[in-house]
């Protein structure tokens, strides 16, 4: 089943902070790091990560459990820079027909991977600490989203542990109907189209009727919003949104200092 | 096809937009499920052949709603859900999403709004399909070779977005129509009244 | 002046050649308790939208007029609040206290009056948990009283309940009934619409007959209007007090064993339960919400892998298929033994049309097309679906949907039918109707299961209950 609860101990003092404050600290962090292709900066990057993860209030377990889908990810990357890398130099490790592995392949796959984790780690840690009602109102009261348009979002997110169980039961009433698809993949996709479809039906229906009875309770009413819960944006969020730019470009400058950097674009 | 007198979002068009981007994220979910990740993995063909399922709800969004922003608002939404489930692709998907939906969103702007034929929705599934291309070659794939690799990749990938969201979200728009809860949308009322 | 204010109202949807409801007209006083009701398709819950100002001209065509307080129903919005039939399609907050707040956000109430506001109509509806309680944690009886409670806050002095109490068992539909009953006061206009007649009568003092082609068939205090009315009510599917179904049990003594329960459970969902299921039986499982009978319904359907025991088939429902057990016969196999028919009619439906919807089952089955056909005409007469046959499943109404659902189920023939809350929200007739198949297919040496809540079901129909507790 899905569930999309934040899993943080709630008190700890950076899952406390603003949540539009720890979404910008960790698209800066990310989009920092993306900036190079070499190992060194991300492998800093991880560490500083891993070392701030209890200020955060998520335990280790948490986090590898929200991480391993990137595990395929990092596979795909892997695999493909085996097939196709562009620079095939230094000592061949093993060649067997297009398969061709040389250290300097090695050694981009390596930067890669590292960089995927450590650009992805943010992520997770962000949404593993916050309250999804939080964000929409951080992101109406201190980055100016359209009120409309976040409350209307956090409404629909609220389907998501329901529609997951909707899947469920269509897939199991398809069996009912004398439809699978056994090991024919072909049949697979059909079944996973039509049981999509269902889904989709249900879920439009659904949101017509929310939408009625958000209407009814006056969400078009044109009035202003007041709001029954703030959001401070104040000096420890600018603190932690510096802290991450400064501690990225620490990393960066590590890489730059070591000679290791190799820079995405050229 | 005639285009709603307004620009105005609806309550009904905000809520179902986002339902479609949210629904589209359960249904990632479940596709992450059937195929044990394996079509993440494989780097080529085999991911790049199916790439389109991804772009799909900025076509379905902006074929049902009609309104500016509709493809950003959905595919944007699609992509933060799964992230929140838990992607292989990681949270940069926050962005690449984004990215995905504007180039969606730009083809139905520059008809003002007010053509929702097939064409314009396989343009729309296309681009979307060439900047989340172009996006992987240089955020995720760098360091690969642009014959072997970069080039047939993005060729795949949009043509891979021109059938599955292009052709197949306009058909699944029009099978939503089929079934009445788009009644009270434009894509609805191009059914006759029954 | 009167709280409500009809003339010649009509309403018909975008994209429809029928109007949903015409020519009514209809005073209300303030303070009145009206009971609205009419056959399914009458148009009750287009009324009522329209007296909530929630029908945009975009929507569909307009004629009469409509009046709340003297106003145009879309500029008295703030004066109206309504609760609707589904909880989870109108709870827009993850937490209960914000669900409450957020129609004071929406009018601008200032921040600071919010939180006293929301934890007076909490109190009022007897919500009995703290405000940060999450919604989904809810059953759906203290759902729809939430709802109730953010409609309260509102202060409305006209509220509209439609078929708020249709989604729940019957311990939840009497707390919020009587939490309705509890927080109005003297000054509320309430209008009801409400299929089961007699739960809703303590609430109301006048009832309002809506009739189909349009207008208003019978308008008065509710014991002259069943007196007079009541048979043509109950002929037209109106669930009118007071009246009972001559039961259908069984005529002989159940007949073979077709499939056993041994210590079958899904922890957390069921605990180990035993029982078998009959040929020529009716039964019947019984208990509160969350006691697993909806697990139970799909273990003895073949869809769900046990957690504990097992299921049986015996030769007499699957030959020489018995040695394994049901989920793991192939899917055609399984639709040819046991029919399983799901709470929502929707689910199940897979293809474009009624007519393709009801040949699908034989075609999986690998019945040749002469065969195909005639199952589907004969099912076709049977559930009185001939008129719809090009129609699209989805779009059919509640009571056409369910008899499509139990007749895809039919159209394999299966020697077992397992069918999860079959008479939900159903109209009279369409109920009439079930009673009287399962009957039918019981006496012709069926089993039939039925998962319910409905007391009256079990009462027409069921040979044998079967009672699971919450595990």
């Amino acid at each position: 089943m899905i569930g999309v609860e934040p899993v943080a101990a709630p008190d700890a003092p950076l899952a406390r902070r603003n949540p539009v404050a720890k979404l910008a600290a960790a698209l800066v962090f990310s989009f920092i790091l993306v900036a190079t292709l070499d190992p060194v900066a991300p492998a800093i990057a991880l560490a500083i990560e891993l070392a701030l993860l209890p200020l955060f209030g998520v335990r280790y377990r948490v986090l590898a459990r929200r991480a391993l889908p990137l595990l395929a990810g990092g596979v795909g990357i892997v695999a493909t820079l085996v097939l196709f890398a562009a620079d095939r130099s230094g000592r061949v490790l093993l060649d067997v027909g297009p398969v061709l592995v040389t250290e300097g392949v090695l050694v981009t796959a390596l930067g890669l991977v590292l960089r995927m984790f450590a650009v992805a780690l943010p992520g997770v840690i962000v949404f593993a600490t916050t309250d999804p009602t939080d964000l929409a109102d951080a992101l109406i009261q201190n980055a100016k989203a359209p009120a409309r348009f976040a409350i209307g979002a956090l409404a629909a997110f609220r389907l998501v542990p329901l529609l997951g169980q909707e899947w469920q039961t269509i897939a199991l009433a398809r069996r009912a109907r004398g439809v699978d698809a056994g090991r024919n993949p072909v049949a697979r996709l059909r079944l996973f189209g039509s049981t999509a479809f269902a889904l989709l039906v249900g879920a439009i229906r659904r949101g017509t009727r929310l939408a009625v009875a958000m209407d009814a309770r006056g969400f078009d009413a044109g009035t202003p919003r007041t709001v029954a819960r703030r959001q401070h944006f104040g000096t420890a969020d600018w603190l932690l949104l510096v802290g991450a730019a400064v501690l990225a470009g620490g990393a960066l400058a590590v890489s730059i200092a070591l000679g290791t950097f190799r820079p995405l674009l050229g | 096809m005639k285009h709603t007198d307004s620009n105005r979002w609806r309550t009904i068009d905000i809520v179902v937009a986002a339902v479609l981007g949210v629904a589209f994220g359960v249904i990632f979910w479940a596709w992450g499920l059937l195929w044990n990740g394996p079509a993440e993995v494989i780097p080529l063909p085999g991911r790049a052949v199916i790439y389109g399922v991804w772009l799909v709800p900025a076509v379905l969004g902006a074929l049902v709603v009609r309104k500016p922003g509709a493809a950003f608002f959905t595919l944007t939404l699609a992509a933060l859900v799964s992230v929140a489930l838990g992607s292989a692709w990681g949270w940069t998907l926050v962005v690449q999403g984004p990215a995905e939906a504007a180039a969606a969103e730009l083809v139905f702007a520059a008809t003002g709004y007010r053509a929702f034929r097939m064409p314009v929705a396989l343009l729309a599934g296309t681009l979307a399909g060439v900047a989340a291309a172009l996006y992987d070659v240089f955020i995720w794939y760098p360091g690969t070779a642009w014959g072997s690799f970069r080039l047939p990749y993005i060729l795949i990938t949009a043509v891979s977005s021109l059938v599955v969201a292009g052709v197949g979200g306009w058909y699944l728009t029009r099978a939503l129509a089929g079934t009445g809860v788009l009644d009270r949308f434009p894509a609805g009322r191009d059914r006759p009244a029954v | 002046m009167n709280a409500v204010r009809l003339r010649g109202f009509g309403w018909r949807h975008a994209g429809r050649r029928r109007w949903a409801v015409r020519g009514v007209d209809l005073d209300v006083a303030a303070g009145e308790r009206v009971l609205l009701l009419g056959p399914s398709g009458a148009g009750k819950s287009t009324l009522l939208a329209a007296l909530a100002g929630l029908l945009p001209l975009d929507s569909g065509e307009r004629e009469g007029t409509v009046e709340i307080d003297g106003r145009d129903p879309r500029t008295a919005r703030e004066r109206v609040g309504v609760v609707f039939q589904d909880p989870q399609s109108q709870l827009v907050m993850a937490r209960c206290g914000d669900d409450v707040a957020f129609g004071l956000e929406n009018r601008g109430v200032p921040a600071e009056a919010i939180w006293p506001r929301v934890d007076a109509a909490l109190r009022r509806v007897g919500f009995p948990y703290h405000r940060d309680r999450p919604t989904a944690a809810l059953s759906g009886g203290e759902q729809q009283r939430l709802a109730l409670a953010g409609a309260l806050a509102l202060r409305p002095r006209l509220l509209l309940l439609d078929e708020p109490t249709a989604n729940l068992d019957p311990a939840g539909a009497h707390l919020v009934r009587q939490a309705v009953a509890d927080a109005l006061d003297d000054d509320t206009t309430l209008i009801l619409v409400e299929h089961r007649v007699a739960d809703a009568l303590p609430l109301v003092n006048r009832v309002v007959v809506l009739e189909p082609g349009g207008g208003i068939r019978v308008d008065g205090p509710p014991e002259a209007v069943f007196d007079r009315y009541g048979d043509a009510l109950d002929a037209d599917g109106v669930w009118v007090p007071g009246r009972s179904t001559p039961p259908r049990h069984a005529p002989s003594p159940a007949g073979e064993v077709l499939l056993t329960a041994d210590r079958l459970g899904l922890p957390p969902r069921l605990a180990a339960t035993d029982c078998a299921v009959r040929a020529g039986e009716a039964l019947a499982v019984l208990g509160p919400n969350g006691a697993g009978k909806s697990t139970l319904a799909l273990l003895l359907g073949g869809l769900l892998r046990p957690g504990t025991g097992r299921v049986c088939a015996t030769p007499a429902l699957a030959g020489p298929d018995a040695r394994t057990p049901p989920h793991r016969w192939r899917a055609p196999a399984l639709t040819r033994r046991i029919g399983s028919v799901f709470q929502d009619p929707e689910h199940q439906f897979v293809t474009g049309t009624v007519l393709d919807e009801l040949a699908l089952g034989p075609r999986r089955t690998g019945q040749p097309e002469p065969a195909v056909r005639a199952t589907v005409d004969s099912l076709l007469g049977r559930l009185r679906l001939i008129d719809l046959a090009g129609a699209n499943p989805y779009t059919l109404s509640g009571g056409e949907a369910r008899r499509l659902s139990v007749a895809t189920a039919l159209a394999t023939a299966p020697r077992l039918l397992v069918c999860d809350e079959p008479t939900f929200g159903q109209d009279r007739r369409t109920w009439r109707e079930l009673v009287d198949l399962f009957a039918d297919l019981r006496d012709d040496g069926h089993g039939v299961v039925t998962v319910t809540h409905d007391a009256d079901f079990v009462s027409a129909l069921a040979d044998r209950t079967v009672t699971l507790a919450r595990p």
